[in-house]
């Protein structure tokens, strides 16, 4: 059986939104993602710790597992067909349990490189109640055509 | 300290990444442009890339990529299973406890030099830029090194007085092949009105 890509490059243009994911963050949430990135800090599973040490209002969510939200909100749009080539990160803010995180984004390039690969552009944004805490930049490989597959590309033909 | 050490997980402070800088003062001594383009504490991870550890990564955010559940679509898409390339860094993080561990973990040791160098108590990481290449796989034994980029000049930010400065973290596998390679933008710095 053959997986059909879920997105084709020729589909996506400047300006194109993404769906909303939102979630409710618990302290689960934050441990769980503190406990698969290995980051053993206190303040990530620790509310006694975060309080009265770090003087934030609760234990929150780690940097690397923010790095798996993102890349889950991206490929949930692209299907298993899309490549992550290059992601920034810029943390202006932190996520507790008890805030609703949403991820939004917006396509802002788009184009096909010298080697024939198609290129995406979003910036995304992880906020909370409308306050930014997260911004990603990431430049995504996507199919071209239904018979590309992004994975396949190597060395020379894989320029991130 | 991790290495995804943040201005995020240190709490608010502040957008010091737009901030720019004022001023350029202190040029970069000998030393430290002597260091520039060096491959430094090359380090193996302590441990296989291993299923189990992608499951509870997808399970954390509710990832259901089927590149990482289904080994159908891994073969046919990734020639078997990979790793999300997210994860890159957790492959170098230990776990909690080894037995007979004595080697320190250096998580970043190029950052923590530099601010004892320059005498900056303070430091944020602005920015964290990550380029994946070759797939990391179950099984791979990957390894890394740290290489210094570029230190600037003394500047003043909202902050207080310090450098920028950029650091390489290189991650290889077992064939040397990379498979990845985070930027950080870290800014060392003094408070404004402490003294040094």
């Amino acid at each position: 059986m053959t997986t059909e890509p879920l997105l084709i490059f020729g589909e996506i243009a400047e300006g194109d939104r993404l769906p909303t994911l939102g979630y409710d963050v618990t302290a689960t949430t934050v441990v769980l993602g503190a406990l698969a990135t290995r980051d053993w800090r206190p303040m990530h599973h620790d509310k006694d710790f975060a309080v009265n040490r770090n003087g934030t209002r609760d234990i929150f969510l780690n940097t690397p597992n923010q790095a798996a939200w993102f890349e889950r909100y991206i490929t949930d749009w692209t299907g298993p067909h899309g490549r992550l080539g290059r992601v920034t990160f810029r943390m202006k803010g932190s996520v507790f349990p008890g805030d609703t995180m949403s991820f939004d984004a917006v396509v802002d390039g788009v184009g096909v490189d010298e080697t024939g690969c198609g290129w995406v552009d979003v910036d995304v944004t992880l906020s909370v109640d409308g306050d930014v805490k997260t911004t990603c930049q990431a430049h995504v490989a996507i199919p071209v055509d239904p018979s590309d597959n992004p994975w396949a590309r190597r060395g020379d033909r894989w320029k991130p | 300290m991790s290495k995804l050490e943040t201005a995020g997980d240190e709490g608010d402070t502040g957008d010091e990444g737009d901030a720019g800088g004022i001023g350029g003062t202190g040029e970069v001594p000998a030393d430290v442009r002597a260091l520039i383009g060096v491959e430094q504490y090359p380090e193996e991870g302590d441990f296989p890339v291993e299923r189990g550890y992608i499951w509870t990564s997808c399970a954390s955010v509710e990832n259901g990529n089927p590149l990482f559940w289904d080994d159908d679509v891994a073969a046919e898409l990734t020639e078997g299973p990979i790793a999300p390339p997210s994860m890159l860094s957790v492959w170098f993080r230990p776990h909690h406890w080894a037995p007979a561990r004595t080697a320190d973990h250096l998580p970043l040791k190029v950052h923590f030099d530099l601010k004892e160098r320059f005498g900056l108590p303070e430091a944020v990481m602005t920015d964290n830029t990550i380029v994946f290449y070759e797939p990391v796989r179950p099984g791979d034994r990957i390894h890394t090194r740290q290489v210094l980029r570029s230190v600037s000049e003394e500047k003043t930010t909202r902050l207080g007085t310090g450098r920028f400065w950029v650091i390489d973290v290189e991650y290889a596998n077992q064939s040397d092949l990379i498979v990845g390679v985070e930027s950080y933008t870290g800014f060392g710095y003094r408070r404004s009105g402490s003294g040094s």
